[in-house]
C-alpha cells in the first residue's frame, strides 16, 4: 500500500509539472486527468475510497470532459502551440519558480515542526461521509448548494438571448 | 497462495470471457440484425456462420494501421485503448457469481463502475480531436455532450437501488433482492438507467457520435485496423457491462431456482445484450437536440422523481 | 413512446418470419427471359449471321462500349469485327432497342466476373451464339427486299416482284 501511494504521488507530481510545461493545450489537459486519477489513487491508498471515486467521477470524469470540450472547439492549431512555446521562456516563468519553491518550503517546514500524527489507515466508508456531511457540515453543504444554484441561475441568464433561442 | 492463484484465474478467465464474448458479439449481432431484418445474416463461414469472427479477426488485424499525416499521434493511439482500458476495468466490480468476479464485494463498487464510464468519455473524445478531422471532431463533441448528459441519470437512477440496499457494493445489492428483484420496487429506475446506459455505450438509437449518414463514421472516421477494431471490441464489451450491470441492479444477478448461479448470470445478461439488439433493429436515430432534451426534460426529472418516491416510501416503513 | 414499444415488438416478431433471402450460388434465382445481362450475337434459322453492321447498337450505347467494322460478301453486310467492352456496359438494352435485325441481345447471365479488366473485352467470336435467342423465326434478309446470293429482287417473303415503271400497264 505504501508503495501504491508514493508511486501515484510521484506520477501526480511528475504530470502536474507536465501539465505546466506542455504547449499543446489539449495534451496538458490530459497531463491534468492523469494528475487527477493519480490524485484519486493517493486518496484510496489513505483510506478513503469515497473520496477517490467521487474526484475520479466529478474531476477527471465530468469537469474536465467539459475542459477538453471547450478546448476542441476553440480548434487550436500547431500555430497556438508555437505561441505558447515562445510564452515560456526561462525569464517568465523564474519568478513563479521561486515563489513556489518558497511555498514548498514553508510548507515542509510546517509540516516537519508540526506534531502531526502519522496518517493512520483507517478506511472511511461512504457512510461516514454521508453522515458527517448532513451531520455537523449540514450547514456547509446547504451553502454550497446555495451557491451552485445561484451559479446555475446565472449561467441560464446569461446562455438566455432576448428572443429566447440560444 | 491458493488464494492468490483462485484470484489470478479469476481475472484471466474473465477478461478471456469477455474479450471471446465481444468478439463473438460482432457475429451474433449481424445474424440476430438478419433474422429481424428477414434475412439471414453471415451464416457462410463455419457452422452457421460462426467463424467469422476468426475471419474478421484476420481480416482486420492484417489491415494496414494508418495514422493520418494529419492526425495527433500519440493522442490518436491513446483513444482506442481508453476505451478498452475503461470498460474492462469496470468489469472489475461485478460479481458474477458469490465466488466469481475479481472485487464484486469492493464497497465503493457503483461508484468504481461510474468512474470507468464516465472515463471512457475520453476515448471518444480524443478520438475526434486526434483525428484532425472535421466530423471526427463533430462526432466527438456530440459524444461528451451526450455521455456527460447521461452520465448524470445513470448515476441518480442508481441512487434509488443504492438507497434500498444501504451499500455501494454490487453483491451486498445482488444480496438484497433475495426475495424481490429490484426492478419491481425500482421500475422507474430501471427504465432510465437502461435508457441512459444506450446513450452512455452510444449505441443505435443514440449513436449520434458515429451517425453514419451525416458524419461519415464520427469520432473514428479515420481509424482503420486493429485500432478501430478496438473502438468495436470496447462498444461490444460496453454492452455486456451495461447489461450485466442491469442485470445486477434491478434482476437479481445470479439469483435464480435450479440452475447454477453462472448460467443465471448469463442467461439475463445475454437477453439484455439482445435487448440492446432489438433497440438497434427497431428504433430510428433521433435528432442531436431531441436527444438532449429528452434526457434534461425528462430522465432527469423522472430520476429526480423516482429518488423522492423512494426516499419517501423508505420513510413511512 | 408506446409506439416505440409496438416497433419493437413488431420488429422482434420478425425472428420468427420466413427468411427472404436466396442462398445464390447453392440457389438459383428465377430469371426472366427478358431479364438484361450478358449480351450475344445470334444468328438466323439459317446460321447466318443477324448483324448486319448498321451501327445502331454503337450510336445508341450512352457509354460508347460497342464497337464494330463493316464489311461486305456477296451484297451481305456483316461485321469484320465486333467488340463489346463489358466492364463499361450498363445493361440498359439500348442496343437491343436500336437493332433493326434482332441481332444483338440481351440474355439471362450476369456472371461474368473477371480477375483482369481486359477479359471484360468480349469480340465477336465470344459473342457471337449459334442459335436463334428470342426470335427464332426471324431472318432479315428473308423479308427485306435487299437481293442476296440465292434471292433476287422480289423474292422476300410478303413481297410482291418489282414493278416495272417503264412499262405503260398499271
Amino acid at each position: 500500500m505504501n508503495a501504491t501511494f508514493y508511486l501515484s504521488a510521484a506520477i501526480a507530481v511528475l504530470s502536474t509539472v507536465l501539465v505546466i510545461t506542455r504547449a499543446n493545450g489539449v495534451h496538458a489537459l490530459l497531463y491534468l486527468v492523469v494528475s487527477l486519477l493519480a490524485v484519486a489513487l493517493v486518496f484510496f491508498t489513505l483510506g478513503a475510497p469515497f473520496a477517490a471515486a467521487l474526484e475520479v467521477i466529478v474531476y477527471a470524469g465530468a469537469i474536465m470532459v467539459l475542459f477538453v470540450f471547450v478546448v476542441m472547439m476553440m480548434n487550436l492549431g500547431d500555430a497556438a502551440a508555437v505561441r505558447e512555446a515562445r510564452w515560456m521562456e526561462p525569464k517568465i516563468w523564474v519568478g513563479p519558480s521561486i515563489l513556489a519553491i518558497l511555498l514548498t518550503a514553508q510548507l515542509a517546514y510546517m509540516l516537519d515542526s508540526n506534531t502531526m500524527s502519522q496518517p493512520h489507515h483507517a478506511i472511511v466508508p461512504a457512510r461516514a461521509v454521508g453522515i458527517a456531511m448532513y451531520g455537523p457540515y449540514l450547514l456547509c453543504v446547504e451553502l454550497a448548494s446555495m451557491l451552485l444554484l445561484a451559479a446555475l441561475v446565472g449561467a441560464y441568464r446569461l446562455a438566455h438571448t432576448e428572443h429566447g433561442r440560444l | 497462495m491458493n488464494l492468490i492463484l483462485f484470484g489470478l484465474l479469476n481475472i484471466v478467465g474473465i477478461l478471456l470471457m469477455l474479450v471471446i464474448g465481444a468478439a463473438l458479439l460482432t457475429w451474433i449481432e449481424r445474424r440476430l440484425l438478419g433474422f429481424w431484418q428477414d434475412r439471414r445474416g453471415p451464416n457462410r463461414v463455419g457452422p452457421f456462420g460462426s467463424l467469422q469472427v476468426v475471419a474478421d479477426m484476420i481480416k482486420i488485424l492484417f489491415k494496414q494501421d494508418w495514422i493520418p499525416p494529419f492526425a495527433d499521434p500519440v493522442v490518436f493511439v491513446l483513444a482506442p485503448a481508453v476505451v478498452m482500458v475503461a470498460a474492462l476495468l469496470a468489469f472489475a466490480v461485478v460479481p458474477v457469481t458469490p465466488s466469481i468476479g475479481i472485487a464484486g464485494n469492493l464497497n465503493i463498487g457503483i461508484l468504481f463502475f461510474l468512474a470507468m464510464t464516465s472515463l471512457s468519455v475520453y476515448s471518444v473524445v480524443l478520438a475526434g480531436w486526434a483525428s484532425n478531422n472535421k466530423y471526427s471532431l463533430l462526432g466527438g463533441m456530440r459524444a461528451a455532450a451526450q455521455m456527460v448528459s447521461y452520465e448524470v441519470f445513470m448515476g441518480l437512477a442508481l441512487i434509488g437501488v443504492v438507497m434500498l440496499t444501504g451499500s455501494f457494493s454490487l453483491a451486498d445489492i445482488v444480496r438484497a433482492q433475495q426475495e424481490l428483484w429490484f426492478v419491481v420496487p425500482q421500475f422507474l429506475g430501471f427504465i432510465v438507467f437502461m435508457i441512459a446506459g444506450i446513450a452512455e455505450t452510444h449505441r443505435l438509437p443514440f449513436d449520434l457520435p458515429e451517425g453514419e449518414n451525416e458524419l461519415g463514421a464520427g469520432f473514428h472516421t479515420e481509424y482503420s485496423s486493429m485500432k478501430f477494431g478496438m473502438f468495436f471490441v470496447g462498444e461490444y464489451i460496453g454492452i455486456i457491462l451495461v447489461s450485466a450491470m442491469i442485470v445486477i441492479l434491478f434482476f437479481g444477478g445470479w439469483q435464480g431456482p435450479l440452475l447454477p448461479p453462472i448460467l443465471w448470470f448469463a442467461i439475463k445478461t445475454g437477453a439484455f445484450v439482445g435487448f440492446f439488439i432489438l433497440l438497434r433493429a427497431a428504433l430510428p436515430r433521433p435528432r442531436y437536440d431531441q436527444l438532449m432534451a429528452y434526457g434534461w426534460k425528462l430522465m432527469l426529472p423522472l430520476s429526480l422523481l423516482n429518488i423522492a418516491v423512494t426516499g419517501a416510501v423508505m420513510l413511512t416503513h | 413512446m408506446l409506439s416505440s414499444i409496438r416497433t419493437l415488438w413488431y420488429t422482434f416478431l420478425h425472428l420468427f418470419h420466413h427468411s427472404e433471402t436466396v442462398q445464390y450460388p447453392e440457389q438459383m434465382p428465377y430469371l426472366a427471359p427478358r431479364y438484361r445481362g450478358r449480351i450475344v450475337l445470334s444468328r438466323d434459322p439459317d446460321g447466318e449471321e443477324r448483324c448486319v453492321s448498321c451501327y445502331l447498337c454503337a450510336v445508341a450505347c450512352p457509354v460508347d462500349c460497342i464497337s464494330l467494322q463493316k464489311t461486305e460478301e456477296d451484297g451481305r453486310w456483316y461485321p469484320e469485327w465486333f467488340r463489346i467492352n463489358f466492364s463499361r456496359c450498363i445493361f440498359c438494352g439500348f442496343c437491343e432497342e436500336a437493332c433493326p435485325t434482332y441481332a444483338i441481345q440481351l440474355t439471362p447471365d450476369f456472371e461474368m466476373s473477371e480477375y483482369e479488366r481486359e477479359n471484360l473485352i468480349y469480340e465477336k467470336e465470344d459473342l457471337l451464339i449459334s442459335g436463334t435467342g428470342k426470335y427464332p423465326d426471324y431472318s432479315f434478309y428473308r423479308v427485306s427486299g435487299l437481293a442476296i446470293p440465292g434471292k433476287g429482287k422480289g423474292e422476300a417473303e410478303r413481297e410482291r416482284p418489282p414493278i416495272d415503271t417503264r412499262a405503260l400497264l398499271p
